[in-house]
């Protein structure tokens, strides 16, 4: 407010700086012709049509569900697999700022604008499968299914946006140069952190929770009491690898950004990640072979959806897991980020299983998306993306702000 | 005070929400109210005659839309796919072919089983659902999001949706038309044209009586299971067959428990997660605090009173 007045004697001379990257309006636009935005741009040009298609002439002209397939890719992947894969905000952030792994901190900050990226697009997806998304507040203003899981679902979601945009606002504040309320958002951090694993732990278990109520509509060797154990834990499996990924995305695509960070303590940074990465996946690894010996379905190993199980934990579980552990003996980096590409490969696959590969496995007809649901997906991944690059080169998120030192 | 298992499953779903602490009673719950005074369907399987009259009141009286002359409603040819209830048919009859030659086919009209206790109304976040106290179980159109979990979770697979429908669409399913029975003589549509009175209404305790009493007359007739009385917890609309019910597209691995047991465990470990973590997840900070407190005091061995650090702010 008043406080940026003095860095930037006129309105111009802030837009300038803050949202021009210091060039002027037309040397950005020029800038802004790259292989990457001319990609993005067609994508949009596809998937805005869609998009509008999707709200004027309705689900049916839009997508291939049905009332044998309710839920389809945008349940599957853009809800599922998005809260999922969203999950490094909290990680990070319980790790730096409640156990005292301080020297992660450079990762805490995009880690959280990740995670809110993640949720926000999330509940972008689900706008456009709820059948009437302008009632999405109703079940926190209007009419309260308090028996449902997806009750609790809907109530965490919305109140975890909140708590990171709270956790991301300290970024916010110093990309507009308000130190009050810096230093008022900083206060909050803890509390924020603490609500939010809570929030975490809740809703990513509950996101399998919701398959509980379909027993024989989902694959036996999928279903099981255990799914929301399961759930949580692959989901901080894959925050952990995505982290990791996005490290590499972010030295590669963000390399002048990443100004006061040694590469060198980055790297023992991601080979700490992988070693976190191979813990939790060697348990997720045996939390599967306990929820298959509780529902003692071991004569089913050997059927077709077996060997696709076999594949998923052996191939999508343990592999990155060895890959994970040999990688951080070895102190090879590049390994530990091919494991985490697995990981986050292998945390998809299981939430389609759930959703969508094996649900109703034994019906006639199968769903699979209508090439509009593809569209309207790849649009959303597009725009975050693009929403992702937007906020990381002017806030400081991979850096710390010059005026302010380093992040809390 | 005794709490139901309804009423605990509010107030851990409320505290989920409020974070308010936890009211955990661990315990066994209560066993389901069943209501005598429900009403109910039985529909004998080994009457029906596939004439589909059944489809055309329901259409009428739902005023749905595609409705054909009653006399339309004689071609046999749907019969050559198996078809489910949709947006616009909220009962459908299939026919099963004998697996001998000489046996009659079986047909067999599927709608919403009304459940005691609704997967359904367990899986709405708005409360759409609920069971009435008559019997039937309701949807209310005026609350519901369209997230379609309802149908995810109906063991049967009854509701439908209007995908078609752009601005307002809708999940459908038999209502056991609420809105006669309710009324003095009233009888769901279905059931007062059946011309050959293979569906009856009345109070499912007293149909359960009388589909035992059939099959205790005519043994050979039906198979010894009433579909319904069990499955998922219990149904208003039971069956009798003279043939397995998974040879006439019924689902039998239904379980008999209730399908909001399905859930209740997890929805009774929230309010833990929100006592507990809390506590466990300062006393991890707390630790951390104090270990760097100590590093500091032991670095600067003069300056031994640490001042408190803030939270949040640490490390500036």
């Amino acid at each position: 407010m008043s406080e940026h007045a003095g860095h930037a004697a006129t309105p111009r001379d802030w837009a300038r700086d803050a949202l021009f990257l210091g060039q002027s309006f037309g040397a950005y636009l020029k800038g802004l012709v790259t292989p990457f935005n001319l990609i993005a741009a067609a994508i949009l040009c596809v998937g805005v049509p869609v998009a509008i298609e999707r709200f004027t002439e309705g689900l049916a002209a839009t997508t291939n569900l049905s009332d044998d397939s309710p839920w389809g890719l945008w349940i599957g992947f853009d809800v599922l697999c998005g809260v999922a894969l969203a999950a490094g905000g909290f990680v990070l952030a319980s790790a730096v700022h409640l156990f005292g792994l301080r020297d992660y901190r450079p990762l805490v900050r995009p880690a959280i604008l990740t995670g809110f990226l993640g949720y926000f697009f999330v509940v972008v997806g689900l706008c456009f499968d709820l059948g009437r998304p302008w009632r999405l507040p109703y079940p926190m203003f209007v009419s309260y299914g308090v028996t449902s899981v997806m009750f609790l679902v809907g109530w965490h979601v919305a109140l975890y946006l909140t708590v990171q945009f709270l956790e991301f606002c300290p970024a916010v504040f110093e990309w507009l140069r308000w130190r009050t309320l810096r230093k008022w958002a900083a206060w909050l951090t803890i509390g924020a952190t603490v609500f939010g694993v809570i929030l975490s732990t809740l809703h990513q278990s509950a996101l399998g929770a919701l398959f509980l109520l379909a027993p024989g509509k989902v694959h036996p060797l999928w279903y099981t009491p255990y799914i929301p154990v399961l759930f949580f834990t692959s989901a901080v499996a894959a925050g952990i690898s995505m982290v990791i990924f996005e490290s590499m995305l972010s030295h590669r695509i963000f390399a002048s950004r990443l100004g006061n960070h040694d590469p060198a303590d980055m790297n023992r940074l991601i080979l700490g990640l992988g070693k976190a990465g191979a813990v939790v996946l060697l348990t997720y690894f045996g939390l599967k072979w306990l929820a298959l010996a509780h529902g003692q379905h071991w004569d089913l190993l050997t059927t077709p959806y077996g060997w696709w199980w076999l594949t998923e934990v052996f191939g999508f579980v343990l592999l990155p897991c060895l890959l994970y552990a040999m990688a951080v003996r070895n102190r090879r980096v590049g390994l530990v980020r091919a494991a985490g590409v697995l990981t986050v490969l292998g945390i998809v696959l299981n939430r389609l299983n759930v959703s969508l590969i094996t649900y109703r496995w034994n019906a006639p007809e199968r769903y699979f998306p209508n090439w509009r649901e593809f569209v309207i997906t790849i649009t959303i991944v597009t725009v975050g993306l693009l929403t992702f690059r937007w906020i990381v080169n002017r806030m400081p998120v991979l850096h710390d702000h010059p005026e302010f030192g380093p992040a809390h | 005070m005794s709490v139901n298992r309804r009423d605990f499953l509010r107030i851990a779903g409320a505290a989920g929400v409020a974070g308010a602490t936890s009211t955990v009673a661990a315990g066994s719950a209560p066993a389901t109210r069943v209501s005598d005074d429900w009403m109910g369907m039985l529909t004998d399987l080994t009457l029906c005659v596939g004439c589909r009259k059944c489809e055309w009141a329901c259409k009428d009286a739902n005023q749905l839309p595609g409705q054909q002359p009653i006399d339309a409603y004689d071609d046999k040819s749907v019969f050559e796919r198996r078809r489910r209830t949709d947006a616009i048919n909220l009962t459908v009859v299939n026919r099963y072919d004998p697996a001998a030659p000489g046996e009659q086919p079986v047909y067999v009209k599927t709608q919403c089983m009304h459940c005691f206790e609704p997967a359904c109304a367990s899986a709405c976040l708005v409360a759409a659902f609920r069971k009435t106290s008559e019997g039937p179980v309701l949807y209310n159109e005026n609350v519901c999001i369209g997230c379609r979990y309802c149908m995810v979770a109906c063991p049967f697979e009854m509701p439908a949706y209007t995908y078609d429908d752009p601005f307002s669409p809708a999940v459908r399913k038999c209502t056991m038309c609420f809105d006669r029975i309710t009324k003095e003589g009233g009888v769901p549509a279905c059931a007062a044209t059946c011309p050959v009175e293979a569906i009856t209404f009345g109070k499912r305790s007293e149909l359960l009586a009388l589909a035992r009493d059939k099959i205790a007359a005519e043994p050979d007739k039906y198979v010894n299971h009433i579909y319904g009385e069990h499955e998922a917890g219990g149904t208003c609309w039971l069956y009798i067959a003279g043939k397995p019910f998974d040879e006439l597209g019924f689902r039998t691995d239904i379980a008999a428990t209730p399908y909001p047991e399905l859930t209740r465990g997890f929805l009774s470990a929230v309010p833990l997660v929100l006592t507990l973590w809390p506590a466990l997840l300062m006393g991890a900070y707390a630790f951390t605090q104090r270990r760097d407190e100590l590093a500091r005091a032991e670095a600067e061995p003069g300056e031994n009173a640490a001042t408190e650090p803030q939270p949040g702010d640490h490390d500036e």
